[in-house]
C-alpha cells in the first residue's frame, strides 16, 4: 500500500527522535569512567531499571510482529507473548541474583568470575557478539519497513544512484542509535529505554481502552484483489498502482452473535467472548509467477483463538510440526535470560535485592503489555485498517483508523522502540569487543578512558556493521530472525550459566566447550534448515537435512550434556593436576 | 608447611563462593521456577497433544486457550510477587 506523508507524523517523530537524542547529550557529561558507560556507575534505582527492562526487552519483534501476527493468523501470535513473557521466570528464578554477584560489565565476567581462563571470555565474547548481531539485523529490517509510512520516504536517486527507502530508514535508525551509544553508553540507553517502555506501555492502553469502547461492527464481505509485478511497475487489480488505485484495507466482522449489526462499549471479557461467537474476514495470500493474489475467506472467530492458524501442523496432528512448535516454545523459554543485551542490565543496579525488585517491574510491565497486544491484535484484525502486504503493519494502521494523531504518537513510539532495543544491543555487543576481548582475552593495557574510547570506537563499527546488514537483510522475515536470536543464546549461554551456578562439578572446560557446541550447533541447525532453504537459498524447503526448523529442543540439551561429560573428563584432570602441585610444593 | 598452607590451583569453582549462589534465595527460586516450569509444559502438552481442549469454555465463555495464556502472564506476576516476600535480605 502507498503511505501519503503526514506532516504531523514527521512533527511528532521529530520531537521524540531530538528528545532522545538531547537526553543522551545531557547525560553524556556523567558518564565518563568505564563504570559509568558500560554499567551506568551501578546506580540506576530499580524501578527505572525495571520499565528499562521493558524497554530493552519489547522490541519491533514484540510490539509490531506479536500485534501483526494475532491481526493476520488470531491466538498464534499470543503464544510467542506468552513464551517471551515466560522466559523472564527463568532470569528471576534462577540467574538474576547470582550473575548480578559474580558479574562487573557483561556477562562474560559472571561466567568468569571463578575460573580466570581466557577460553571462556573469548567464546562467550563470540556468543555475545553472534546473538547479539542476530538480535540487530531484524530490528534494523523493522526500522526501514516503518521509515515509509511514518515519512511518507519513497526510493530516491542520488548522484544516478537509487537509495531504497529502507536503506534510507535503517541508515537513519543506525546514526541515531551510534549517537545515542557513543554519547553516553549505558546512562543514555537507560533512560531512553525507561521513556520508550513507559510510552509504549501507556499509549498502547490507550489504544486497548479506545478499541473496547469502539466496540465490533458488522461489515460486507471484501472482494479478492491481486497485486501483479512486471517490468518495474505494479499493478492493482488490474490497474497501474497510485494513491487513487491502491490495495483496499482489510479485516472485518462478517457476522456478530446473535445476528447483532453492532454490539457499542465492550468489557474486555465481553469483548473476547464476543470475538469468539462472531464471523471475521481473514486473508489467505496465493502467489504464482509475478501475480500475488489476497482471497478473502470466512473464519470462525472460535477457530481463530486456539492455536494453530500460523502453526497449521499442530492442528494436523503432524510428529515433525509439533517438535518444531514445542522447540520454539523452549527457545522462547530458555532464550530470555541467556541474551547478553538482558543479562547487562543486572550490572546497572546497585545489588542483588535491587536486581530482584527490577526484574518484579520489569515482569509487571512486560505482562501487562503482553496482555494488551491480544486485544490490539484483535482490534486490529477488526478494524477494517490493515495492509494486507505486511502485517508489521498492523499496530500503527490500528491507531490511524482511531485519529491521525494516535497513529503519528505510536508510529513515533515504534521508531523508539527499534532505537531503545537497538541501544542495548550494540552496547552489550561493543563490551563484549572492548571488555571481554581486547581487555581480558588479548590483554591490552588499557585505563579507565582507553577502555570508554574502545568501547565507542566498538559501538561505531558495530553500528555500520548493523547498517549494513539491515539493508542486505531487508526482503527476511523480522520474527524468523529473532527466533534464530533466542535460540542460539538458549543454546549457547543458559547450559554454562545454569550449571555454573547450580553444579560444583562445572570446570572452565567444560563451560567452554558448551558455549561452543552450543553456537554451532544451533546456528549450523538454522542454516540446515528448511526455512533457511526457502527464505536464504530459495531452494525448496523439503530438500533440507534437518527435519524441522528450531534448533532449540535437541541443542539446548546438547550444551548440557557437553557440559557435564567434558566437565566430567577434566574434572579428574583438574584434580590430578591439583594433587600433582601439592606434591611438588610439599617436597620443595 | 608450605603446602599445607598452598591453595592448590583447581578448575573448579571454590566452594564458599559457589555456596553463596545456592543459598536459601536459590533454593526457593528453584522450587518456584519448577512450579510455573510445570505449568508452562501443560500449556505446551494441551497445545501440542490435545489442542481441541482449548476450545473448550470453562468460565465466563472464554476459551481454555485464553484463560490458561492470561493465567500463565498473571503467574509469573503473582510469583514473583511470592518470591520477593520470602526472600531473605543479604
Amino acid at each position: 500500500m502507498i503511505y501519503p506523508a503526514s506532516p504531523l507524523a514527521i512533527a511528532i517523530f521529530c520531537l521524540f527522535v531530538g528528545a532522545v537524542l538531547a537526553l543522551s547529550f545531557y547525560l553524556g557529561a556523567r558518564a565518563k569512567s568505564a563504570r559509568g558507560y558500560y554499567a551506568a556507575h551501578g546506580q540506576v534505582g530499580w524501578f527505572v531499571n525495571g520499565i528499562a527492562f521493558a524497554g530493552d526487552y519489547l522490541s519491533a519483534a514484540s510490539f509490531l510482529g506479536i500485534c501483526g501476527m494475532i491481526a493476520f493468523y488470531g491466538y498464534d501470535g499470543f503464544l510467542y507473548s506468552i513464551g517471551y513473557l515466560a522466559g523472564w521466570i527463568v532470569a528471576l528464578f534462577v540467574i538474576a541474583e547470582p550473575i548480578k554477584r559474580l558479574g562487573k560489565f557483561t556477562f562474560a565476567d559472571a561466567l568468569d568470575a571463578q575460573f580466570h581462563s581466557r577460553g571462556i571470555k573469548l567464546t562467550a565474547a563470540i556468543s555475545t557478539l553472534i546473538v547479539s548481531v542476530f538480535y540487530l539485523i531484524p530490528q534494523m529490517v523493522g526500522a526501514g519497513a516503518l521509515i515509509k509510512p511514518l515519512l511518507g520516504v519513497r526510493d530516491m536517486h542520488v548522484a544516478g544512484l537509487l537509495i531504497p527507502s529502507h536503506a534510507v530508514g535503517v541508515a537513519l535508525v543506525g546514526a541515531a542509535v551510534i549517537v545515542i551509544v557513543v554519547t553516553a553508553g549505558m546512562v543514555s540507553t537507560t533512560w531512553v529505554q525507561f521513556i520508550k517502555g513507559s510510552l509504549l506501555v501507556f499509549f498502547c492502553t490507550v489504544l486497548v481502552v479506545m478499541i473496547l469502547n469502539r466496540g465490533l461492527k458488522v461489515a460486507p464481505p471484501s472482494a479478492p484483489q491481486a497485486i501483479v509485478k512486471a517490468d518495474g511497475q505494479t499493478l492493482i487489480n488490474g490497474q497501474p498502482q497510485s494513491e487513487s488505485n491502491d490495495l483496499h484495507p482489510v479485516g472485518r466482522v462478517l457476522a456478530l452473535p446473535n445476528g447483532k449489526t453492532e454490539t457499542g462499549p465492550l468489557g474486555p471479557v465481553a469483548f473476547l467472548r464476543t470475538i469468539q461467537n462472531s464471523t471475521i474476514e481473514t486473508y489467505k495470500k496465493v502467489t504464482g509467477g509475478n501475480t500475488t493474489t489476497f482471497q478473502p475467506i470466512a473464519s470462525k472467530g472460535a477457530d481463530l483463538l486456539t492455536p494453530g492458524g500460523y502453526f497449521k501442523d499442530i492442528k494436523a496432528g503432524n510428529w515433525k510440526g509439533r517438535l518444531n512448535f514445542l522447540s520454539l516454545m523452549l527457545a522462547l523459554f530458555c532464550g530470555t535470560a541467556a541474551l547478553p543485551h538482558i543479562l547487562i542490565r543486572y550490572y546497572t543496579v546497585k545489588d542483588a535485592a535491587s536486581a530482584r525488585k527490577s526484574t518484579l517491574v520489569g515482569i509487571a510491565a512486560i505482562g501487562f503489555f503482553y496482555v494488551l497486544t491480544l486485544y490490539l491484535g484483535l482490534g486490529a484484525m477488526t478494524s477494517g485498517s490493515l495492509d494486507p502486504t505486511d502485517s508489521n503493519m498492523s499496530a500503527p494502521l490500528l491507531a490511524r483508523s482511531f485519529n491521525p494523531v494516535l497513529f503519528a504518537i505510536i508510529s513515533a513510539i515504534a521508531f523508539t522502540t527499534v532505537l531503545g532495543t537497538v541501544s542495548g544491543l550494540i552496547i552489550a555487543a561493543s563490551g563484549a569487543v572492548a571488555h571481554d576481548l581486547m581487555s581480558n582475552f588479548l590483554r591490552i593495557e588499557m585505563d579507565d578512558h582507553a577502555k570508554v574510547r574502545a568501547g565507542k570506537i566498538a559501538c561505531v563499527v558495530i553500528g555500520l556493521v548493523a547498517i549494513v546488514l539491515g539493508i542486505v537483510f531487508r526482503d527476511f522475515n523480522v520474527t524468523f530472525l529473532v527466533g534464530w536470536a533466542f535460540n542460539i543464546a538458549a543454546s549457547a549461554n543458559l547450559p554454562a550459566l545454569v550449571m555454573l551456578l547450580f553444579w560444583r562439578g562445572t570446570t572452565k572446560q567444560g563451560i567452554t566447550a558448551a558455549i561452543t557446541v552450543g553456537v554451532l550447533a544451533s546456528l549450523a541447525w538454522i542454516l540446515l534448515s528448511g526455512d533457511a532453504y526457502a527464505n536464504l537459498y530459495g531452494k525448496p524447503a523439503t530438500a533440507a537435512p534437518m527435519p524441522f526448523n528450531q534448533p532449540g529442543i535437541v541443542t539446548i540439551p546438547l550444551g548440557f550434556v557437553v557440559l557435564v561429560v567434558v566437565s566430567l573428563v577434566t574434572g579428574d584432570t583438574g584434580r590430578r593436576r591439583g594433587a600433582e602441585t601439592v606434591a611438588a610444593l610439599g617436597a620443595a | 608447611m608450605a603446602a599445607a598452607a598452598a591453595d592448590p590451583p583447581s578448575d573448579r569453582p571454590q566452594p564458599a563462593a559457589h555456596d553463596a549462589h545456592v543459598g536459601p534465595n536459590a533454593r526457593l527460586g528453584l522450587v518456584l521456577f519448577t512450579v510455573y516450569f510445570v505449568l508452562y509444559l501443560g500449556f505446551m502438552g494441551i497445545a501440542t497433544f490435545a489442542h481441541e481442549a482449548f476450545a473448550s469454555t470453562p468460565f465466563g465463555g472464554v476459551n481454555l486457550a485464553i484463560l490458561y495464556g492470561m493465567g500463565l502472564i498473571v503467574a509469573a506476576l503473582v510469583l514473583a510477587l511470592v518470591y520477593l516476600r520470602l526472600c531473605k535480605p543479604e
